[in-house]
């Protein structure tokens, strides 16, 4: 890829910047149709007062956050309690600096990308355990506690399900695997099995990783008040909700880069088409990965440790196995 | 983009991307509404509106030690795994057989200590 604009470090800045703003935007509206879809789904209309089909209840829920009251509590460790907000949002905007939009539109295509988003997403526990331990409330504390469990241990299957592509495409550049698939030939697609088994995991985990429904014990409301999120208010507990979503979005595309062919589809490669072909497959993920959220109920934490434990971790390794072993295959037919 | 542009960008994006969640906090800083007065309850560490019985800091189940143990295990397992994916194609059949030994060693020790019972979560 080249450097857009002049040095480096300005064309992260730029790229950043309007990516960053976009996805902020996005992500606000993501949260309003995921509100219109659940209410569809429970047989109510969601979100109607705030203007026309209630569009304008992004903004209005943004400045109510801004102007809210912001409470620490007395005996909460003030340092970590009012970093944790702060690095849940950075950390989950993080991946986004190695994430391919479109042929050249990437904002720093390091050659060990998938090592990058990998460290990223392992990354999301700390501001979890230092906003589950800094608040000194006993809620916090439980969801925090089981924040780690789980994030580490759905780490395992994560990288698991990354090394398929990796091992597919011969690289651990994200444009590389994107380039890997081109025509069609998506991971999800071809070779049969280990491609799109190696998907469904990696939706799994991150989905655990991130602490989504149907793995969100950590903020299991039922039994936890809000877990992590007890005790703040404001804005800064907008910034982990924020978080949540950003990461979800962010899954989506990581996803489509590495599983179904990134910005690939037919038409010429132009670069408005390529965007388009992106965003259109991150929506068809996002829609479908609410489906799920809004279908499914909550795991028990002994559910949740026995699938990860017991059958996702041996099955990426069964999956990795046989990518390896297919394209072992495959070289040699190509050589004799 | 050479390697060390991309780290360089990739640094200049954690930078962007701690000022935007900075600058979002500092505006609820100076937006937000401060109370008029204060009262002692509303600092308080909330126990569904119990008096706080105690610290939150407490001790915790072994289990979550143990789950820690089995990660760092598969981890290190990670590190090997990702530059061997890598050049998978170019070592050729010794790093694929090599490979496949060593996670079947791997998934033994994942039988025992599913045997054991260490990944069971009472």
């Amino acid at each position: 890829m080249n450097v857009l604009f002049g040095s480096p470090a300005l064309h992260a800045l730029v790229l950043g910047v309007g990516i960053v703003s976009a996805l902020l935007g996005v992500t606000s509206y993501f949260i309003w149709f995921e509100r219109k879809f659940a209410g569809r789904m429970q047989s109510r209309i969601g979100p109607k007062h705030v203007g026309p089909y209630g569009l304008l209840q992004p903004i209005a829920d943004a400045f109510k956050l801004l102007i809210k009251a912001d409470i620490t509590p007395d005996t909460a460790d003030r340092a970590l309690f009012n970093l944790a907000p702060l690095l849940a949002v950075c950390v989950a905007l993080l991946s986004l600096a190695v994430l391919p939009l479109a042929s050249g539109l990437v904002i720093a295509d390091l050659d060990v990308g998938v090592l990058f988003f990998l460290a990223a997403g392992a990354l999301t526990v700390v501001p979890t355990w230092m906003a589950g331990w800094g608040s000194n409330n006993k809620y916090a504390l439980l969801g925090g506690m089981r924040a780690i469990a789980q994030s580490v241990a759905y780490g395992v299957p994560l990288v698991l399900a990354a090394l398929v592509p990796v091992i597919l495409s011969g690289s651990m550049k994200l444009s590389d695997i994107v380039a890997a698939q081109a025509g069609g030939h998506w991971f999800a697609l071809w070779p049969p099995g280990p491609g799109l088994g190696a998907g469904v995991l990696f939706v799994l985990a991150s989905l655990a990783e991130g602490n989504r429904i149907p793995f969100d014990i950590p903020e299991a409301e039922s039994e936890l008040v809000s877990g992590i999120s007890t005790e703040y208010t404001g804005m800064k507990f907008g910034m982990f909700y924020l978080g949540e979503y950003v990461h979800s979005l962010v899954v989506a595309a990581l996803f489509v880069t590495l599983f179904l062919g990134g910005y690939d589809g037919p038409g010429p490669d132009v670069l408005a088409l390529q965007l388009l072909w992106f965003v259109l497959k991150v929506s068809l993920v996002s829609v479908l990965l609410l489906w799920v959220r809004w279908s499914y109920v909550r795991l028990r934490s002994d559910q949740l440790m026995t699938l990860c434990w017991k059958y996702l971790l041996p099955s990426g390794l069964l999956l990795v196995a046989a990518s390896a072993v297919w394209v072992w295959w495959t070289e040699q037919g190509g050589s004799r | 983009m050479s390697a060390s542009e991309a780290w360089i960008a990739a640094g200049t994006f954690t930078g962007v991307a701690f000022v935007i969640a900075a600058g979002t906090l500092i505006a609820a800083a100076l937006l937000r509404v401060r109370a008029r007065k204060h009262s002692e309850a509303r600092t308080r560490t909330y126990e569904c509106g119990e008096e706080p019985d105690g610290g939150a800091w407490v001790r915790f189940h072994p289990r979550y030690y143990l789950v820690a143990l089995v990660f760092v295990i598969f981890d290190v397992e990670a590190v090997f795994l990702l530059p061997w994916a890598v050049s998978l194609r170019s070592v050729g059949a010794v790093a694929l057989w090599s490979m496949l030994a060593f996670l079947a060693i791997l998934l033994l020790g994942w039988v025992y200590a599913v045997k054991k019972g260490a990944l069971r979560w009472v």
